[in-house]
Formats: C-alpha cells, sequence, structure tokens
C-alpha cells in the first residue's frame, strides 16, 4: 500500500460515508473501517423498541459495507469490543454509581477511535486516519501546533468531545466535515450516489437503548453477576432534611428535574448526588448557580499549556453556551474556572473545554 | 495486484473439470430425477452416478449416501435424527454446525481437548449417561486441521449402544476417509471444501442405523430426505470425489511439503512464532500459527491489502472477528487467540505463492510488532 493510505472510520452513517466519498473522489488511497465496540444481543433485557440508530447494529454494519461497495474500496469490520467495555463502558458505570455524569463519547474518542484505530490503521499500513467529526484541523507553522476550531456548522459542532486529542494523534487525523454545513453533507450525499444518503442522524449514546442509561446499568450488572452495593436511599434538602426515598443515586444527575417525586410548591432539582451517603440532595433553581469549578485531566490543543491566568468561553456540557471565564491553572492537569456569570448545573464527570473565538484551546473534566 | 489465495478451509474455487461436469446439468438435463419419462431419467442417472462417486470416496454403499445442502444440514440431521430427546456428547472444539445444533437438544456434554487439540476417548466414556443417545467429534478441526481418533471414540460409542456420529467437512477431500474403518454411524460432509460449489454435500448414513429425517415431504433420497434433488449440485460433488479417489493422495503430499515449507519458513525467519496444534496428526492442508504481540485481525487486513487471503478466527455476524473458541479449548488465552492465524493451502498454490507469502508474512509481523508496546 502508497503511504498515503487514509484509513475512513466508517459507521454506516451519512456523515462518514461522505469523508470516504470525498476522499475517495479526490484520488487517495483509502480503506474503510468500521470498529465494533459492543455486541448488540448482549442484555436481551434492554431489547430496544426501535433498533435505529445504533451504532454498531448490524443494519449499520451492513450500511457502511454497501457504501464501501458502491464506492469500490476495501473494507473490513474490526473488533473493539474487549477495548470498548474496558476503557469505555466499565468507567461510564463507575462514574455514575460515585455520583458524577460521564460523556461516553469523550471517552470513546480518547481510547478508542483516535487511539486503538490509529493504531490499527498504522498497522494496516494507513498513515491517516479520516472520520465524520464536525470539527476543523490546521497546523500553525509559528506555533508548531495543530490547531482546532468549531464547525462551520455550528449545530453539528462536536468538538466539546474531542477535547482530549494529543498533538500526535491530530496530526494524523482529517476531518474532512469540519468546513461543510450538514445540509451540504446530504447533498454531497446524494451527489456521491451513497446509499445511505438519506439515513437519519443518531443521536444517543451508542451503547444505551432509548437513552436510559440506568436500565442499562442495571442490565450490565445483572448480565456479570454483580449484585451492586446498595444506592437506593434519601432525598435531603440542602439543609438536610429528609424529603423521600430515591431508587438508586445512578439514576439522578446534577440539573434534573424529572422523577424526584416530591411535591412542592416551586420546581426542584437535583442539587448534587452523595454516593458515599447514598444521598440525592434536592432545591430549588437557584441553588443549582456555581461561579466557580475544578477541572482535571486537562489536555491543551491549540495552545501551549498556559502558566498564566487566561480568558476563555467554557462550556461545561454539550448543549451549553460557552459563557466567558477566566481559567487559572492550578498544576500540570488541572485548572480552576471562574466564570463571569454563575452558570446553572455545573455537573461532575462532564467536560469543560475552553474556546477563543472558535478556536479550541483544550479542555478536561469537572471535578 | 495480483491476489493469493490461502483460505482453502473456509472454501475452495469450483475445479474446471467440476464445472465441465455440472454445466451440462444446469443447461440439457434438465429433469426432475423422481419423474418417469426421459427427461427424469437422464437426470436420475447422472445422480446415481454422482452417489457411486460420493461412496467411492467415503468407502460407502451408494445407497447409504444421501444428499444434502452442506455440513450444516448433514450435522443437524444426524443429531436430531437421534437424540431430539436425551443426551449428545461432543467436544468444546466443534464446528458451529455441531455446537448449535447441540445447544437445541435436551442436554448435551462438551468434552475437553487438550493442548493439541485432542479428545481422548476415555473422556468420551466417562461422558456416557444411562440417556445419552449420540457420540458426536469432528474427524478434523476447521482451524487446527487436528484429526481426531474417531475409531477409538466410534468403539466408545459402540459398546455403549449410542449412535455415532463425526462432522467430515474438514476431513473429505483432505485425507483418506473410510466410514467402515471409522466405525461411525452417520458422517457429514461437503461440497465447497474440495472444489464443488457451495450447498451441496452429502451425509453418509450407515444401512440399518436407525436415523430419523430432518426434512419431511417427497419420498426423495429413499425417504431419508425430502427435496427435489440438486442434480447439479451432486453430479459436481460426484465429480469432485472423483478427482479426489483418483489425484488426491499426489495432491494432499504436494500440499503437505508446502505446509511444511510454510511452517518452517515463518518460524525460521519470524521470531516468537508458533504453530497452534502442533504434535497432533494434522489435514496436509492447514497451519496455524500465532505470533506472540500483535493482533491477527490487523495482520489479516494487512496482509489483505498486500492481495495475501488467510484467515483469523471465527467470522461474526457483522464481519468481525471473534476469538477462536478452538483456540481458547486447547489452552490458548483471549490474547494468544488474537493472535493467531490460520494459512490453509489448495490446488491452486505453488512454491512460489509460498514464498510470497512467507515474505509478506514477514513484513507485515514486522511492521505490526514495531507499532506494538512489548515489541518495540
Amino acid at each position: 500500500m502508497p503511504d498515503s493510505t487514509i484509513a475512513v472510520a466508517m459507521s454506516g452513517g451519512v456523515d462518514s460515508s461522505v469523508v470516504a466519498g470525498l476522499l475517495r473522489r479526490d484520488g487517495h488511497e483509502i480503506v474503510g473501517l468500521t470498529m465494533q465496540l459492543w455486541n448488540q444481543r448482549r442484555l436481551p433485557a434492554l431489547a430496544p423498541s426501535q433498533p435505529t440508530g445504533r451504532c454498531c447494529s448490524l443494519d449499520d454494519v451492513y450500511d457502511a459495507r454497501g457504501v464501501a461497495q458502491h464506492l469500490g474500496i476495501p473494507y473490513y469490520v474490526v473488533n473493539f469490543e474487549d477495548a470498548f467495555e474496558q476503557q469505555v463502558v466499565k468507567p461510564f458505570i463507575g462514574e455514575y454509581l460515585a455520583g458524577r455524569t460521564p460523556i461516553p463519547c469523550t471517552l470513546c474518542n480518547n481510547f478508542i477511535k483516535f487511539d486503538r484505530f490509529i493504531e490499527m490503521a498504522e498497522g494496516v499500513g494507513a498513515e491517516r486516519i479520516a472520520t465524520g467529526h464536525y470539527a476543523r484541523l490546521d497546523w500553525n507553522p509559528d506555533s508548531g501546533r495543530w490547531e482546532m476550531r468549531r464547525s462551520v456548522d455550528r449545530a453539528k459542532d462536536q468538538t466539546y468531545f474531542l477535547f482530549g486529542l494529543t498533538q500526535p494523534q491530530l496530526a494524523r487525523t482529517l476531518f474532512p466535515l469540519g468546513g461543510f454545513e450538514k445540509a451540504q453533507v446530504r447533498e454531497l450525499a446524494r451527489e456521491l450516489g451513497i446509499p445511505t444518503a438519506e439515513k437519519p442522524d443518531s443521536q444517543e449514546i451508542c451503547f444505551v437503548p432509548n437513552g436510559d442509561y440506568a436500565a442499562f446499568i442495571d442490565a450490565y450488572f445483572a448480565e456479570q453477576g454483580i449484585t451492586p452495593s446498595e444506592t437506593r436511599g434519601k432525598l435531603v434538602t440542602a439543609g438536610g432534611r429528609v424529603v423521600g426515598e430515591h431508587s438508586g443515586v445512578h439514576h439522578f444527575t446534577v440539573g434534573q428535574r424529572r422523577g424526584l417525586g416530591v411535591a412542592a410548591g416551586e420546581p426542584l432539582y437535583v442539587i448534587a448526588t452523595e454516593p458515599a451517603t447514598r444521598r440525592v440532595v434536592i432545591g430549588r433553581n437557584d441553588d443549582l448557580l456555581r461561579a466557580k469549578m475544578r477541572v482535571h485531566g486537562v489536555n491543551w490543543i491549540s495552545i501551549a499549556p498556559p502558566s498564566a491566568p487566561l480568558r476563555a468561553e467554557v462550556k461545561i456540557r454539550n448543549k451549553h453556551a460557552a459563557a466567558a471565564a477566566t481559567i487559572t491553572p492550578v498544576d500540570a492537569a488541572r485548572v480552576e474556572v471562574r466564570f463571569d456569570q454563575a452558570q446553572r448545573a455545573i455537573t461532575p464527570g462532564q467536560g469543560a473545554v475552553f474556546y477563543s473565538a472558535g478556536l479550541v484551546l483544550g479542555g478536561g473534566w469537572i471535578e | 495486484m495480483r491476489r493469493f489465495y490461502f483460505d482453502h478451509n473456509a472454501t475452495t474455487p469450483v475445479s474446471p473439470e467440476v464445472l465441465a461436469a455440472m454445466l451440462p446439468m444446469l443447461g440439457e438435463v434438465y429433469g426432475n430425477a423422481s419423474s418417469v419419462h426421459h427427461f427424469g431419467q437422464m437426470a436420475r442417472q447422472a445422480l446415481d452416478e454422482a452417489r457411486k462417486h460420493v461412496a467411492a470416496m467415503l468407502d460407502a454403499s451408494p445407497e447409504e449416501i444421501v444428499f444434502t445442502s452442506g455440513g450444516t444440514e448433514g450435522d443437524n440431521h444426524a443429531l436430531f435424527g437421534v437424540a431430539r430427546t436425551g443426551h449428545a456428547i461432543t467436544t468444546t472444539i466443534e464446528h458451529p454446525a455441531v455446537l448449535g445444533a447441540c445447544d437445541q437438544l435436551a442436554s448435551a456434554t462438551r468434552v475437553k481437548v487438550d493442548s493439541r487439540g485432542i479428545v481422548d476417548p476415555d473422556d468420551i466414556r466417562r461422558a456416557l449417561r444411562p440417556d445419552t443417545k449420540i457420540i458426536s467429534v469432528m474427524h478434523a478441526n476447521n482451524e487446527l486441521g487436528v484429526i481426531q481418533p474417531i475409531e477409538e471414540i466410534a468403539k466408545v460409542a459402540r459398546q455403549a449402544g449410542v449412535a455415532m456420529h463425526s462432522d467430515g467437512v474438514q476431513a473429505a477431500g483432505k485425507i483418506p476417509v473410510s466410514v467402515r474403518n471409522l466405525g461411525v454411524d452417520s458422517y457429514a460432509i461437503t461440497g465447497h471444501k474440495f472444489y464443488a460449489p457451495k450447498g451441496v454435500g452429502a451425509l453418509y448414513l450407515r444401512k440399518g442405523a436407525s436415523i430419523s429425517p430432518l426434512l419431511y415431504g417427497g419420498h426423495h433420497e429413499r425417504d431419508r430426505r425430502a427435496g427435489t434433488e440438486n442434480v447439479a449440485g451432486a453430479v459436481a460433488l460426484g465429480r469432485a470425489a472423483q478427482w479426489i479417489v483418483e489425484e488426491g493422495a499426489a495432491e494432499w503430499a504436494r500440499e503437505a511439503a508446502l505446509r511444511d515449507r510454510l511452517e518452517h519458513a515463518i518460524l525460521h525467519r519470524v521470531r516468537d512464532a508458533h504453530v497452534n496444534g502442533a504434535g497432533a496428526p494434522r489435514t496436509p492442508n492447514t497451519t496455524n500459527i500465532r505470533f506472540d504481540g500483535i493482533d491477527s485481525d490487523a495482520l489479516l487486513i494487512a496482509l489483505d491489502l498486500r492481495g495475501f487471503a488467510v484467515s483469523s478466527g471465527a467470522a461474526c455476524s457483522s464481519g468481525a472477528t471473534e476469538p477462536s473458541h478452538v483456540l481458547t479449548a486447547i489452552g490458548l488465552t483471549k490474547q494468544q487467540a488474537k493472535s493467531s492465524t490460520r494459512f490453509s493451502l489448495g490446488r491452486a498454490n505453488s512454491i512460489d505463492d509460498v514464498d510470497a507469502l512467507v515474505d509478506a508474512v514477514a513484513a507485515s509481523v514486522a511492521h505490526l510488532r514495531k507499532l506494538a508496546p512489548a515489541y518495540a
């Protein structure tokens, strides 16, 4: 194989199919690879009522294979199920049980898509990889760094999930869709004759049917024969007054309103979950506001690790509108973030991603 | 790019003489072999002729041969035909055609094999129960090529008064087979492992053995397998069997020499390579080699992109590979199983092909190990 071969991560969806089609049209040597991450036959108790739009399903693999056949490119399915379970699924469960709200997509990007996948690509002779992520990469010769920018289509921008990528990973990666609007991508799919051009976008966490992560965790424990330590406990107010019982701390996430089962004169929300005491603290909307947070596991992308405080816009969950803040380094991998205005529901376990005018400076995990 | 095929245990191409023999059956000889008229008689004659060749290859009588759709049907027929109720004994390294069928039986014991992949007939004996109906052990294993002591196991079955089946899919066409000497009651083969097309096979049913049909309907195949006969397929199978009877021994010797050359060259040129199932009697065309520190999926893809077709593990429904249950059954760790690659030779492979394969394997393994931390 020529050294310029590019391995395309093909999920069977429109985006990665268009990536393969564009690179093929531009004359690149490409090989299509689909990552088998989760066995959909596991946890039959969760059999989804509408088994569509879920990654790693047989339908998606057939779609990816169909696209590869249409484009006339070599295509393989690679089995990363073990790595995915160890490095994504188990930490995902552990985080919930520890009272945090994890982002498995980021773990998957860090440890599977831009680690195992790059390794596999290199092993089979592909020097670079391409994915359908909406993000932009540019080489900055002055700083000697790869810079990441939000995608042109702001609604589809996926940089929030990519904050863990390192310079060596970025050096091997292509995001061909970063400069397109989603509508253009669909148009390109039709132009390229891609059979999945009209396939709906997938939204949910790929291995969790219908977004019901608590049911997933329960089913996983049942399959593993693990009796989880008791997670049921009391619902309490910030003042410590017991107002009810709950079915397990992993059913709750900061900012959640539904499922509390407590009647009150005004809307009540989860303020915090405390696994050690198995307490779920609830309160009013105002109680969710915080101006300060610690972030650990920080990875700097477009800039070298700063030694002085810097101004940035900080995003604390995917759908959050980035808010102005001052970031102060604490040590090599930790920062303190002070928002100009208090933010609602800063949630431990979620990512905090730092932007400056569309440039992704870096990010880390909320403590 | 020139392509080389080293995956003959998965399937073989249809050979020219087989294609020539079956083509008229898809053209002028189109009768239904059950029809009374001339057209039917022509088809019947071709079918009977084919049956003789298949019987000759297996050292059976023609009336003991039932044409099937392939190995899975033959194995299912033998197991369900005897042991729908009661207990079956098989091994941990069988093909899914047997293991999957056993899952549907009332109960089944899967007897372990040793580190070479051989089952001990005494272990089979110890697994016998009062309600045991059948013992089913594969003749040769698809992944390792290891050949089981079927004769001795059949003696255990005879002494216990239970039926003896053998899945001969990976043995027929690769080693001499005499169902009489083996002492089995049933024996399943499939055509596409020895140069006939996919979708046709045969099941040997010993005269006098009491085995119920799997498919019910018309009076085909002496009431043992309903369904209009696949005459073209049967003729192809017959022609392929005839070739084995006439040319098999010479070809097996040639492939064994090539296989040994391949093994020696790889073990010589690639460090930390091990032959799985070494030390056991094996089919002449198969070798299964473990390369410490590499992922065999990556090796398979790297070799395919260089034009060499080999196999690793078993394909799951998505087309990804799963760690082989055969390799873990002989005591390999999951990691070792995922480092193993099967090379299976066939008629078209030459010495030059094998040498080219060795070069490609050595280069690909070296490249992959450069990336593996333990081998950096």
